[in-house]
């Protein structure tokens, strides 16, 4: 490339140009939070990012080895912030698996439930940024609009509109009241398609969007399975891999879904992977809906989860185990597992120690933009500079999962 | 056990620990299969070897994760695992190597170009050395961080804090000044496993004599006229009591001095000389809470 450059050139009138450096980030609003991307351009063609991460690290994972297994759940609503319950769910998951805990059937659909709602609000904010980071701005009003009916229906669920807390090992922490379920049905059937469907009109088939993603950042089915990458990722380089239908959990396996699947692998089918995830979340939605039967919501195990508020006006012992569970706090036998969940941005992992107490050993978090963000210096080499922020837009990544 | 929980439910491990201890042969160092899961640990200047033929040869594909793990009362304190994926066979398994502050770990950057964050990762938190890796910076501490945060041996409150300076328009570091102790609460059932020893309790495991001592003699009891008079030593005079009990005597000693020394009452709390005060950011308030000099009419 040097080579080319030192030739006499029409715009430089055969000055000697080298390669220049500029920082990117860390405040930037393309960035989607605190990212500086040290960039090595040579004109505006990019030649190399070396990407500065962790900004945002907090030391969650040594935070949650000085916490019980309960109090470390919150901790998880604050990793990727804008899908906090596919987050809990990885680590509900992992703590019953050491225990061999059985969830009642109602509690696992209404974490699928809700997981789907949590994907769909998250798709709403990636969708929009994604869009808006390439220059249109009403489809992102519109999926806010979307985006802020799902966090009503997180307040109404949990209390919170954001940092839930609601999954719980061995169950949800309350029941879902009927007019809530009844209420989300109404939106999955008449406000999510209108509303997200007219703001994908004025997009999936726009001149300047496609300009901007058609045949951006092109990920071979070889490089994706190379880098790490896992889901709309790989799924947009033409791997059908969703951990919901290859390796189900809770009642996934009972719900009828398609897994889209792209082509060609770049920016556009990212980004149109995830706008038909959002239809089959709707589909899931639905699917719960209408299946989910009575019962319990928490796990009959008294020694894992608490005793509901009625009970302990009467038994001492409800008191008492009251008292022990939110004190001390359950005991998890001593063991490793690796448990990995299809989170809205990928494969979201949660490797647990524990050695028999009340606080986990050791726990590692393995977050799904870490390996994609790693993966930009290839994708983005010999764009343009304003690939950049499409490319980060279609990766999908939030700070506070990818530091921690 | 029959499984009841409801995780990820991946492709059957039957026959799979026994097949991949086949292959791996002299490079495995044990094999272990617990919760449903495969850990494989195997010599570390091997793990390049195993790794690539997990890959090349069983399916496994994709490395998903690279953790670190502690246990500093071992002689190789570190583990490292490796968290492998099959996208054909749908299965996962682990393979651990253990290492010491000392000893480097081949890296495996040359099987995958994503590991070479997940080892900077490790190596920023625990200090596992990765050899062959050609960028080892740090990766998710500060810029200038000192130690390796995640060992078990450092303190959960770090070393340095930071803040904005006023005075200086930039962001200073200061060893870490916490005006309250970072609570940490016991909540362990102490016949649950706790490691120390209830007041009390020391005496428990003696074992019992063979000749049980025991008071036969009134000169034994420990009674007269020599602990009559210490007694009286540290009980107020009768004459100073405001009243009586009935059969416990002295409702009410008056304290005198005894001449043994007392507890100190807790010195109060210190000020923190060392910081100085902030200047023209504290407005004064007195205004509003002293009355005025004509105020009252």
């Amino acid at each position: 490339m040097a080579g080319l450059i030192q030739e006499s050139s029409p715009t430089t009138e055969g000055e000697a140009v080298s390669n220049y450096t500029i920082n990117f980030g860390p405040q930037h609003p393309a960035a989607h939070g605190v990212l500086r991307l040290v960039m090595e351009l040579d004109g505006e063609i990019i030649e190399r990012i070396d990407p500065h991460v962790g900004l945002l690290h907090r030391g969650t994972e040594k935070l949650i080895e000085h916490k019980t297994y309960l109090q470390a759940l919150p901790y998880f609503d604050r990793l990727d912030y804008c899908s906090p319950m596919c987050m809990e769910h990885s680590w509900v998951l992992a703590i019953e698996k050491l225990l061999n805990l059985e969830v009642p059937l109602r509690a696992q659909y209404l974490r699928v439930l809700f997981a789907e709602l949590t994907r769909i609000k998250n798709h709403m904010l990636n969708i929009g940024s994604h869009v808006m980071d390439v220059g249109a701005m009403t489809p992102n009003l519109w999926l806010f609009e979307l985006r802020e009916d799902c966090m009503n229906f997180y307040e109404r669920v949990s209390g919170a509109r954001m940092h839930a807390a609601w999954f719980r090992p061995g169950g949800v922490h309350e029941d879902a009241p009927l007019k809530l379920l009844a209420d989300i049905g109404d939106w999955v059937d008449k406000r999510l398609p209108e509303l997200f469907g007219d703001a994908m009109s004025l997009v999936m088939d726009n001149r300047i969007f496609k300009q901007r993603n058609v045949d951006i950042a092109v990920v071979s089915k070889e490089d994706a399975i190379r880098w790490g990458f896992s889901g709309p990722m790989i799924r947009a380089s033409g791997i059908p891999w969703d951990l919901r239908k290859s390796q189900p959990y809770d009642v996934y396996d009972r719900m009828d879904f398609e897994v889209p699947v792209g082509t060609n692998g770049d920016c556009y089918d990212r980004f149109m992977v995830r706008v038909k995830e959002v239809y089959e979340s709707a589909k899931i939605i639905k699917q719960c809906l209408a299946e989910m039967p009575e019962g319990p919501v928490q796990s009959t195990d008294g020694k894992v989860s608490p005793p509901r508020r009625g009970e302990m006006k009467q038994s001492m012992e409800a008191l008492i185990h009251h008292f022990k569970l939110y004190t001390e706090g359950f005991h998890v036998p001593a063991g490793e597992v690796y448990v990995a969940t299809e989170s809205p941005k990928g494969e979201f992992g949660v490797y647990l120690v524990a050695d028999g107490s009340n606080k986990p050993y050791r726990c590692k978090i393995r977050p799904t933009a870490f390996s994609h963000l790693q993966a930009i210096d290839f994708m983005a080499k010999g764009h343009m500079l304003p690939d950049a922020t499409a490319i980060l837009g279609a990766i999908d990544v939030v700070f506070g999962e990818s530091d921690r | 056990m029959t499984v009841v929980h409801s995780a990820p439910r991946f492709a059957s491990n039957e026959g799979v620990k026994a097949a991949l201890s086949t292959a791996l042969g002299d490079m495995l160092v044990e094999a272990h299969e617990e919760h449903g899961e495969i850990l494989l640990t195997v010599k570390r200047g091997r793990i390049e070897h195993a790794l690539r033929l997990l890959r090349d040869e069983h399916d496994y594909q994709q490395l998903m994760e690279i953790a670190g793990v502690d246990y500093p009362q071992r002689a190789e304190r570190f583990e490292v695992v490796y968290m492998l994926l099959s996208l054909t066979k749908n299965h996962r398994v682990m393979v651990k190597v253990t290492a010491s502050e000392k000893t480097p770990v081949p890296t495996v950057t040359t099987l995958w170009p994503n590991a070479g964050w997940l080892e900077r990762e490790v190596f920023d938190l625990y200090g596992v050395l990765f050899d062959g890796n050609t960028d080892l910076r740090r990766i998710l501490t500060d810029y200038g961080f000192e130690g390796h945060p995640f060992r078990k041996d450092f303190p959960l409150t770090g070393y340095t804090e930071l803040r904005y300076s006023e005075e200086e328009k930039r962001v200073v570091y200061e060893p870490v000044d916490l005006p309250q102790d970072l609570r940490r609460f016991d909540f362990m059932s102490p016949w649950e496993g706790a490691d120390y020893v209830l007041p009390g309790d020391e005496k428990a495991d003696i074992p019992p004599v063979e000749e049980v001592k025991t008071t036969e003699k009134e000169s034994e009891t420990g009674a007269g006229e020599e602990t009559d008079r210490k007694a009286a030593e540290k009980v107020a005079p009768a004459e100073r009591s405001s009243g009586s009990v009935a059969g416990q005597g002295d409702a009410n000693p008056a304290p005198v001095d005894t001449g043994e020394d007392e507890p100190d009452a807790p010195k109060p709390t210190e000020d923190r000389p060392d910081r100085k005060p902030r200047k023209e950011t504290a407005r004064d308030t007195s205004g509003a809470t002293e009355p005025e000099e004509n105020g009252e009419d």
